[in-house]
């Protein structure tokens, strides 16, 4: 079984199951959208493949071994999130020849073209980056390990727009020039949809959806019209979700359109409107 | 070559139109290479996998052709066979939709005619 296999997982902290029996098949070379609300499971997902945090039961393999306590396997895997796992009293530099160490794919000279675009100063330590650039030495860090499985955590946290940009394009360049699995978890869904080649979306420790991004619009659509032929048209029909603006009346409804009848509108529903409709609570 | 992110098309549909928009106008010259899908992919941040299941309906169309270790090529004749195939979609996806529009403004058949007559002489 080749890729990251996740078997019947669960987490328990204190009162919460933050996740619950999850299972779910990371296939290799492909970039993931890791998508679900604040406190979905997402980190701990991430985290628990990246061997930070134990189950309390359940299994993940990479390759069909067991990824805990693993170190040939977590050479395979580079995980960023908001946790620092280097000494931020460290120059940038310095954490780099550190990686190295532990990434033999790691190449100085491409993290240093790396950071003269996002115009990162590598003689400073992280203590001393805003938010943003943190968020860009860890980004530039991950691509440059060149690690087959990379687990971005909100990768574009504090980034501008010039920056996410960049980001976007330069990640893209990477998986051009060297396949590998990329699983992107963010809540600006908008600006990386086209990114993606999967979607999984986890909602209260489960897998709600695990789906090629071209399947995703065969999930649902809106209908806009007057109230009562909108109401006349989603009897029988599974509805997702409703809005209403004086007489006229939008529904979100799960599956394809059909033939839509004279005086309805209707329009697909894009990754992001899909999420909000099914994890609305 | 634009892809508008909101529109109701899926993505790779729209890559490949933009490609055949290309050859149409002449951008993309027939035998000639077009950009790779990394190219594409890089500059409209789209998924490789995406923008190559358009590249791909192309290929199967036969308006681009594969050079093994080159790249994709404009066939010689795609132009034409576009503005073929764009014409036999013209009836279904423009003047029906237009008559609909018509018909939602109320206006009648002379009326329309009119306009079109007009949009004519307005260009010239």
């Amino acid at each position: 079984m080749n890729g990251i296999e996740i078997v019947q997982l669960t987490k328990e902290y204190k009162d919460i199951r933050a996740l619950d029996g999850v299972n779910l098949t990371i296939q290799p070379g492909k970039i993931y959208g890791l998508l679900g609300r604040n406190g979905a499971g997402k980190s701990t997902l991430l985290h628990m493949i990246a061997n930070r945090i134990f189950p309390t039961s359940g299994e993940i393999r990479l390759d069909g071994e067991s990824v805990f306590e693993n170190d040939r396997v977590q050479g395979r895997i580079y995980c960023i999130s908001e946790m620092n796992c280097y000494d931020a009293d460290d120059k940038v530099y310095k954490i780099w020849n550190w990686v190295q160490n532990c990434y033999p794919g790691f190449s100085m000279e491409y993290a240093n073209q790396l950071a003269g675009k996002f115009e990162l100063n590598t003689k400073k330590k992280p203590r001393q980056l805003s938010t943003g650039y943190n968020t860009i030495f860890k980004i530039v860090t991950a691509l440059a390990t060149d690690a087959d499985y990379i687990l971005l955590d909100e990768p574009i946290l504090g980034l501008d727009a010039n920056h996410r940009e960049l980001f976007y394009k330069e990640l893209l360049a990477n998986y051009a020039e060297r396949p590998k699995t990329i699983i992107i978890s963010t809540h600006i869904i908008e600006e990386i949809a086209d990114l993606l080649e999967q979607v999984v979306i986890i909602k209260e420790g489960k897998v709600l959806l695990d789906l090629p991004i071209e399947e995703v619009r065969k999930m649902g659509y809106s209908v806009t019209g007057k109230k009562s032929e909108v109401e006349q048209y989603c009897s029988g029909r599974t509805l997702l979700g409703e809005e209403e603006l004086g007489g006229m009346k939008t529904a979100y409804i799960q599956g394809e359109p059909g033939e839509i009848p004279a005086g309805l509108e209707a329009a697909a529903l894009d990754l992001q409107k899909l999420f909000i409709r099914l994890t609305n609570s | 070559m634009t892809i508008n992110f909101e529109s109701d098309k899926p993505i790779y549909i729209q890559v490949a139109e933009e490609i055949e928009n290309g050859v149409l106008s002449g951008a993309f010259a027939e035998e000639t290479q077009v950009p790779s899908t990394t190219e594409i992919s890089v500059s409209y941040k789209i998924n490789p996998a995406t923008v190559l299941k358009g590249m791909n309906i192309l290929v199967e169309e036969k308006v681009l052709y594969k050079k093994r270790g080159v790249g994709m090529f404009v066939a010689s004749g795609a132009a034409e066979q576009i503005r073929q195939k764009r014409k036999e979609n013209f009836f279904d996806h423009f003047i029906l939709d237009l008559i609909d529009e018509a018909e939602k403004l109320k206006l009648n058949k002379t009326e329309l005619m009119q306009l079109i007559e007009q949009g004519y002489s307005h260009r010239s």
